[in-house]
């Protein structure tokens, strides 16, 4: 009986697990297809890609962050807070003269601290929800980094402060033409995105903090430190955050107050998009880079096209909610058995 | 039944206050190696907190607790899976997002080194999984399904496999029927009815009689928090138990 319903299967329902890890890499691809032959000279150019992925840059290390912690079925709105944050104290190491290690080490210090007080603050002031915390740090933070600041703006750095959210790689060497450069920031994304998938998928922290988003009762039992995990997870996360600062450091070339404004949001809505569930334990580091492309390739491709930045925000709008109704669906399909 | 007569865990006049609340007075009790008790009373008669005191989750207000024949102070939940004690929750505590072999590890995976990176060892994870099901006769389609997808049956023998993976000697359940379609319930008593024919003992809390007699040698019933009666399986009736549930000799 039971070799003839396996049998009964169809291709449809065994490529479901294949859908469920790889779809949304697919949803990109169709994307990247359909703007090459809507604008078949320039989405596809050397210039146009490196600004794709320079512009995504900060914005990924955010929507990693965050995903860490939705994973663990929490949530962090303060990322770009603690990135305004972290970007104001680089800026006014590097206006008293620091050395450029010490002013590049200070936004990752100050962003990792950041975390480590709303993990702290979840677990020992215990929140109702991650939620209402990391509300709070949201103005905290800002509000911290326009006291230290004056509210104002601080602009110029050294050339090796900019290094890895402004520096090219030369592939001349390649036989390229000196347009044709590797920005610092794709080789960061990549190494911190692969750090990511690794420390996630294959080491015991990782898979805990998948075992926390999927029952953290389950996790306590089997022994496991819920609350230190926690706070090592929101650390991370202001860690990658501080990543972010470094990086619009380097590409903005000034701390300004409006740093991050609403990223969190962005970054929010590239987990979502990328796969990731709000009632944790789901999702992938694919799948966020999937989402981060997948939000930054629209813009580029809407800006190429010319359309206004309000449809834009309209369609990213229609974005999310298309892509948790698709895994709604999906869903629907795997418990009907 | 492969009841041999050495004692394994014995707690001995164990007493339990919450402030002017007496949850148990001078309770004694004893498992034999490879036996199966049931222990049955009403709510409130302070099965749940006896369970809670030999597990190390809660500590004893008075009394002693003895494995294999040595005291033994338990602080902590880890105490008691050191001495080879395995509980396993009512609310099944398994992780349903993660495969049934990482539930299985969950918390004490095996890694391999690279260097200075210690790396979850996938392989040994699976193999490891796969032989002990086997050895419970648990059947799975694979042991990297998800928890998520398989009946509250499967999911119960999976939490059973959990409990006794490391070498565990006595394994509590509470209540592992309660959830269970009733064609599931047989699947999980011959699993118990298993374990003990490799050596395990195991306690079982539970207010249905068919799970009791269909796997117990020995019944121990609380009423208001103290011993009131307890009898070898065969000496005693359905009837009779219920009438000890109920405070009737």
């Amino acid at each position: 009986m039971e070799n003839k319903e396996v049998k009964k299967e169809s291709l449809f329902l065994k490529s479901i697990p294949y859908f469920e890890k790889y779809g949304i890499l697919i949803v990109l691809i169709i994307m990247i297809v359909g703007l090459h032959f809507m604008q078949p000279e320039v989405f596809l150019s050397w210039r146009n890609i490196t600004n794709i992925f320079k512009q995504v840059s900060w914005q990924s290390m955010l929507a990693l962050g965050v995903f860490v912690v939705i994973v663990t079925a929490g949530i962090d709105l303060s990322v770009g807070s603690i990135m305004m944050l972290s970007l104001m104290v680089l800026a006014i190491t590097a206006k008293s003269g620091a050395d450029w290690y010490i002013v590049v080490f200070i936004p990752l210090l100050v962003g990792m601290l950041c975390g480590m007080f709303n993990g702290l603050g979840i677990v020992l002031l215990r929140m109702p929800h991650p939620f209402i915390m990391t509300l709070g740090t949201l103005y905290i933070f800002r509000g911290t980094g326009n006291l230290i600041s004056g509210g104002s703006p601080i602009s110029g750095f050294t050339d090796e402060v900019r290094f890895i959210g402004n520096g090219r790689i030369d592939l001349t060497w390649l036989g390229l033409d000196e347009t044709q450069y590797l920005p610092v920031s794709v080789i960061l994304i990549a190494s911190v995105f692969f750090c990511m998938w690794l420390f996630l998928n294959h080491t015991r922290t990782g898979k805990w903090i998948y075992a926390i988003g999927g029952n953290p009762n389950a996790a306590r039992a089997a022994g496991i430190n819920v609350n230190k995990i926690l706070v090592i997870v929101y650390s991370l996360c202001g860690l990658l955050s501080g990543f972010g600062a470094l990086i619009l450091a380097g590409r903005a070339d000034s701390g300004y107050p409006n740093a991050g404004l609403n990223a969190e949001l962005d970054a929010i809505a590239a987990c979502i998009i990328g796969g990731a569930s709000f009632f944790g334990g789901r999702g992938t580091v694919l799948g966020v880079f999937a989402g981060v492309m997948i939000m930054g390739i629209l813009r580029n491709g809407l800006n190429l096209m010319d359309v206004s930045a309000f449809w834009q925000q309209v369609l990213i709008g229609a974005i999310i909610v298309i892509a948790v109704y698709i895994d709604v669906l999906r869903k629907d399909l795997g418990t009907r058995k | 039944m492969n009841t041999s007569n050495k004692i394994i865990l014995e707690a001995k006049n164990i007493s339990k206050y919450f402030g002017t609340i007496t949850a148990l007075e001078n309770v004694n009790l004893k498992v034999r190696e490879g036996e199966c008790l049931g222990v049955v009373g009403d709510n409130g008669a302070g099965k749940s907190t006896l369970m809670k005191i030999l597990s190390g989750l809660y500590k004893p207000s008075k009394g002693e607790m003895y494995f294999y024949g040595k005291r033994e102070v338990l602080e902590s939940p880890r105490d008691s899976q050191n001495l080879g004690l395995e509980m396993v929750y009512q609310d099944l505590a398994l992780a349903g997002n993660l495969p049934i072999g990482e539930n299985i590890f969950l918390g004490r995976e095996p890694t391999k080194s690279f260097g200075f990176l210690k790396l979850l060892d996938y392989k040994k994870i699976k193999e490891l999984s796969e032989a002990h099901l086997d050895k419970l006769k648990i059947h799975v389609k694979s042991s990297d399904q998800k928890v998520e997808e398989l009946s509250g049956g499967q999911r119960q023998a999976i939490a059973i496999a959990r409990a006794t993976a490391f070498n565990s000697k006595l394994v509590i359940m509470d209540e592992p029927t309660a959830a269970l379609a009733i064609k599931e319930v047989s699947k999980v008593l011959d699993l118990i009815n298993g374990l003990k024919k490799i050596g395990v003992s195991v306690i079982i809390i539970s207010h249905r009689m068919d799970d009791i007699f269909a796997v117990c040698d020995r019944i121990t019933a609380l009423f208001q928090g103290t011993n009131f009666a307890e009898s070898e399986l065969s000496k005693t009736s359905k009837d009779e138990v219920i009438g000890w549930i109920m405070g009737k000799k």
